[in-house]
């Protein structure tokens, strides 16, 4: 599944990604490197961006880029 | 020694991204294994940071919450600052009587007393009394929010909205920094990645009053929205006022915006990627030290460089004649047709052409071009200015049209100076002077015509 | 910029920041990711009153002053905040070729005790450039209050690099950064940086490229660092290299 598909509260970890050039380095440098565990904190208020927990920072992602990241989701 | 670089490497091409693929895989590894080894007990969010957050960027209350904060700044600071403004003002006013007497006494010529007394001393004091106690009740209470970490999520909240506008959320941001100064404004917006929508950000930032625009609303707010009626009733009518504006002006941010993105900067929105930082708890009592101590020097800085020889040149416009008319009165009569048809009158006109060099010297120079064709003389209270604008036949249209032109008209020469610099380009600088300018015009004329033609006043 | 003329090529680089030229005067630079708090630490270091704010880009225009510890005068460079110096902005592109090619005498990277592991990427990345550097990490007081414990010392070791724990908030731990910086100006507090070791494929590549650039261009420089660079095909690196070389 894409990042943007987790919903608010649940985990999931990276898979990989399908940026390339620019965004794909801007992605990995917030730490979006495959085996990563992400959660959605919540949505906007208007839906988009979500708020993510990226490696103990929180991170806004508009739909666009979180859909460049296939992800799978994780019960915890 | 001839040689290619390209020499060296060749051979060893791996594809860019597999490389860079690799190497930040490398040192996330290493910085995870690293981390796991010194960390004693692991990052558990505190739970009031969570509550806070739920409250402020819900979908139920994440809006609510914003205008409401919004409303309650404006309101202390409207409210507040009428007592500070009016002891200053009598302060200012007491020591111009004395130097007046003192100047006089000493024999200087009349011209002296005028240009130095009346011109450059009066429009200083009317800056500084006017403008500096909004401006030192706002910018403490809007930096208590900017530390607490309310800003970025204001951006959070409002990204959506910027991107059907084809734009950027961290506008938002430079949009907050615009409120204390264009120009700072625009210098921030920087942080705005993407050289599209970075332009677009510069091209409307003007649309936030700044500093020295917003005490200005603030002021015709309070004389027409309720002059006559009981003061706290007043406050929260020009409270109610204001925040329009504000609102007006983000309306037009976003339009304006709008507008750019499909035609002179087409393009898709680039990405967004906004870390919203935990919320810190601000240091009240050094912010607001700081902030007003920022703002105090900020004001009389202005004042000094701009509004004490912006009131030289005007009392000199106003006292050299040519035939029987001041220069001054020729020029306001010139421009008052077209003036009219946008709801304001020559004389306002001219104020915001004079007052291209900064917005804080509009109201002082409107106020001594009409002294200097009425009969008053001492102008030390805002009923007072009231009463003067009343006399040069100002309706309710008259103020709305004159606060809509100071909100949506072009920014001031710091600021487009300062564009010329980030943009490097006379063809934006320009873009961004004629674009808010015909904003403006087409706004007031609107406004104006149809207030007129539906008869309203 | 003149690769061969090193000292030439940090005035001009210098001269592009505004950094007055007297090498007598150590240059010191902090760096780090946004909102670390490095306004924080420039303004109690240097007295001066740089603004800050709780969001990250606050700082876009770099501010300078300097500071006095022991009788000797420090310059003291604040550079914008990037969480990599990989991505090709233009903040980030300022800060990495003030590093490489300013040779700043010491420079501190500013970290968030709070989010160790991410602002480890960043420190990982000066590692290549520079041995010459100090980690100070700062918001101790907010890891304390979120129960996050660090092990200083350990991460000292694990870094080879010297930590020093701050609240610059609170002026706390800044005698102890004053006195790092002092001993590493005057070579005493020295570096054994534990570089990220990558594939093999990637190592291989640089062990093959290292002593080819160094009998081009002679160790001036960290090869290393240059290496990764021409394989991630940096342009402007690339071109900097050619315009040196080719004729
Ligand atoms: N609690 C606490 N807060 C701090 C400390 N140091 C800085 N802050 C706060 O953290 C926020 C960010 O500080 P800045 O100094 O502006 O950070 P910066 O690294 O310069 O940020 P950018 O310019 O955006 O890169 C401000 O609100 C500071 O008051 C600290 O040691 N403890
Ligand atoms: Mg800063």
């Amino acid at each position: 599944m894409k990042m943007f598909e987790i919903q608010p509260g649940e985990y999931a970890r990276v898979r990989s990604l399908e940026a390339e050039g620019n965004i794909r380095r801007r992605l990995l440098d917030l730490g979006l490197v495959p085996g990563t565990l992400v959660q959605n904190i919540r949505r906007s208020p208007l839906g988009d961006p979500t708020l993510y927990a990226i490696r103990g920072a929180m991170i806004a992602l508009r739909k666009e880029e979180a859909g460049l990241v296939n992800v799978d989701k994780e019960e915890r | 020694m001839a040689m290619n670089i390209k020499d060296i490497y060749k051979g060893l091409d791996i594809p860019a991204d597999i490389f860079r693929d690799k190497v930040v895989k490398s040192i996330y590894a290493h910085a995870e294994e690293t981390a796991k080894d010194v960390i004693i007990r692991e990052n558990k969010r505190v739970d009031w940071d969570k509550k806070l957050d739920d409250f402020l960027t819900s979908p139920l209350t994440g809006f609510p919450v914003m205008l409401l904060l919004l409303g309650i700044i404006f309101w202390l600071t409207i409210a507040g600052a009428n007592v500070p403004s009016g002891i200053l003002s009598d302060l200012f006013f007491g020591i111009e009587d004395k130097l007046s007497a003192l100047v006089l006494n000493a024999g200087l010529p009349a011209w002296f007393h005028g240009l130095f007394i009346q011109g450059a001393y009066r429009t200083l004091a009317w800056v500084v009394s006017v403008m500096l106690p909004p401006m030192a009740i706002f910018f403490p209470l809007f930096t208590l929010l900017e530390d607490l970490g309310y800003l970025p999520r204001v951006a959070f909240n409002l990204d959506r909205v910027f991107k059907a506008c084809g734009t950027h959320g961290k506008q938002v941001l430079t949009m907050c920094m615009g409120f204390g100064c264009n120009a700072a404004g625009v210098i921030s917006c920087r942080i705005i990645d993407s050289p599209r929508e970075k332009l677009i950000a510069v091209l409307t930032n003007n649309f936030v009053p700044c500093n020295g625009r917003f005490p200005t609303l603030i002021a015709i707010a309070m004389i027409f929205m309720g002059g006559a009626l009981v003061l706290e009733k007043s406050t929260m009518l020009a409270t109610i006022a204001v925040i329009g504006m504000i609102l007006i002006g983000i309306t037009a941010t976003l339009l304006v915006s709008l507008f750019l993105s499909k035609t002179l900067l087409r393009g898709i929105p680039s990405t967004f990627t906004l870390e919203i930082p935990p919320f810190r708890k601000p240091q009240v009592g050094k912010v607001i030290v700081r902030s007003i101590f920022d703002r105090t020097i900020f004001v009389l800085f202005r004042a000094m460089t701009v509004a004490a020889p912006a009131g030289i040149i005007i009392w000199l416009a106003a006292n050299v004649y040519v035939g029987n008319t001041s220069i001054l009165a020729a020029a306001a009569a010139f421009l008052d047709p077209f003036a009219r048809a946008i709801g304001l009158d020559g004389f306002i006109l001219m104020a915001f052409i004079l007052g291209l060099p900064a917005n804080e010297i509009v109201l002082p120079i409107l106020i001594m071009a009409y002294l200097s064709t009425g009969a008053m003389v001492e102008l030390d209270s805002i009923e007072e200015m009231g009463n003067l604008f009343l006399n040069h036949g100002w309706t309710w249209l008259t103020a709305l049209c004159t606060m809509l032109f100071s909100l949506l008209h072009y920014p001031c020469g710091t600021t487009l100076l300062t564009i010329a610099k980030e943009t490097k380009s006379i063809k934006w600088t320009l873009t961004a002077f004629l674009l808010p300018t015909t904003v403006a015009v087409l706004v007031c004329f609107c406004v104006a015509q149809t207030v007129r033609i539906l008869g309203l006043v | 910029m003149g690769l061969t003329n090193q000292s030439s090529g940090i005035n001009v680089l210098r001269e592009r920041f505004n950094v007055k030229s007297n090498l007598e005067q150590p240059v010191i630079a902090l760096a780090g990711n946004p909102n670390t708090g490095k306004s924080t630490v420039f303004n109690a270091l240097t007295g001066l009153n740089q603004h800050t704010g709780n969001w990250p880009g606050k700082t876009v225009l770099q501010a300078q002053g300097t500071f006095s510890y022991k009788g000797v005068e420090y310059r003291l460079v604040d550079l914008p905040g990037t969480y990599s110096l990989l991505a090709n902005s233009a903040e980030e592109e300022v800060a990495r070729d003030f590093i490489y090619f300013g040779n700043p005498d010491v420079t501190v990277v500013v970290g968030d005790a709070t989010c160790l592991e991410r602002n480890l990427n960043l420190v990982y990345q000066i590692m290549e450039i520079t041995p010459k550097w100090i980690f100070c990490l700062n918001l101790m007081d907010e890891a304390k209050r979120k129960k996050v414990y660090i092990n200083i010392e350990k991460l000292s070791e694990k870094l080879g690099i010297p930590v020093i724990p701050t609240v610059a908030r609170k002026e706390e731990g800044l005698t102890d950064l004053k006195e790092a910086i002092a001993g590493m100006v005057r070579g005493e507090l020295t570096t054994r940086p534990r570089l990220v070791r990558y594939d093999r494929e990637i190592e291989e590549a640089l062990d093959y490229l290292v002593p080819r650039l160094s009998s081009v261009i002679g160790e001036r420089y960290n090869l290393r660092w240059l290496a990764l660079k021409l394989l991630d095909g940096d342009q402007q690196i690339i071109n900097h290299l050619q315009a040196q070389f080719s004729n």
